[in-house]
């Protein structure tokens, strides 16, 4: 076996078995934690692949970012994990056939395609239009022409999803002292008392 | 060497276990927000296994976009999770049947 065979297959059984973790850990910690594991070892699957810049990009934005916002929200929001998990026993069989059904529907799927894949002759971006390039490069200069339009629209997509989750968490609460700017640049040294302190001898108000 | 089919398999692994878990799961939402991220990279292991079989780069591109799509609907599920945590006192799936749907 050659080392990338034996990395995925490394890989891909890291990858399955710390997602069986994520949906039946008890510990929604531990739940993200093995999410985080997954997403490593899916960077490694698109270093194999030759995708390097995504496989970067999967650390940066899933480990870095959407991880730790659910590790944030799951400690912030003290969930009650002692609680038995009786009911789920209930649900199982359901569960279990949709996943048998979805797996078997894929894989009939996935036998009886007959995809030949050296033979497809229209390609938009073949890899041999880059092979001067590296894999970062490659994608930048697909993604800032062709793809400017969809480019720019996945910004307003994060735009909008910033703007509704600020708006969405925010809430005005009552009671509470806020700065106000503009009584304190109305203040001048008429409405202040100014005394002269010897030093070390203190002040009576 | 490896085989297009096997990554196929792999992806379809993953993405029937992010749907189980959202069928098993009944305890807090937080789970079925994970298992629609674990979905969501079965689909971009199946771009990027494409993109490279095929030789062609659109798929790795059409992965970013879908790493862009998952990032901004993880931010607004957890934020819609903290405001009904705050109105309800809890992010239980069974107390959430307030639309008897």
């Amino acid at each position: 076996m050659t080392a990338p065979l034996l990395s995925f297959y490394l890989f891909s059984a890291v990858i399955l078995l710390s997602s069986l973790m994520v949906i039946s850990s008890k510990n929604p910690v531990h739940s993200v934690l093995f999410l985080i594991l997954t997403f490593f070892n899916a960077a490694g699957l698109f270093i194999i692949l030759h995708a390097e810049f995504l496989a970067m990009i999967l650390i940066i934005v899933y480990v870095g970012a959407v991880a730790v916002l659910f590790l944030f929200v799951v400690m912030m929001l003290d969930v009650n994990f002692t609680k038995s998990k009786e009911n789920v026993l209930h649900y199982m069989p359901f569960g279990l056939f949709i996943g048998a059904v979805f797996v078997c529907e894929l894989i009939i799927v996935l036998i009886n395609s007959k995809l030949d894949l050296a033979n497809i002759q229209i390609l938009s971006n073949p890899f041999a239009k880059f092979s001067n390039m590296s894999n970062t490069q490659a994608l930048g200069s697909v993604l800032y022409t062709d793809y400017i339009l969809y480019f720019q629209l996945s910004g307003v997509i994060l735009l909008v999803a910033m703007i509704g989750s600020i708006v969405l968490t925010l809430r005005d609460r009552t009671g509470i002292r806020r700065q106000i700017i503009g009584v304190q640049l109305e203040r001048n040294s008429s409405s202040t008392v100014l005394k002269e302190v010897e030093s070390g001898e203190g002040v009576d108000i | 060497m490896i085989q297009l089919e096997q990554f196929l398999i792999l992806s379809s692994l993953i993405f029937s276990i992010g749907v189980i878990g959202i069928f098993l799961n009944r305890k807090n939402v937080i789970i079925i927000l994970m298992s629609v991220e674990l979905i969501l990279l079965a689909v971009n292991i199946n771009l990027v296994a494409f993109s490279y079989f095929l030789g062609d780069l659109t798929g790795q591109i059409f992965a970013l976009f879908v790493l862009t799509v998952a990032a901004a609907e993880a931010a607004i599920g957890l934020a819609i999770l903290v405001v009904y945590n705050r109105n309800a006192g809890n992010i239980e799936i069974e107390n959430i049947n307030s639309l008897k749907g």
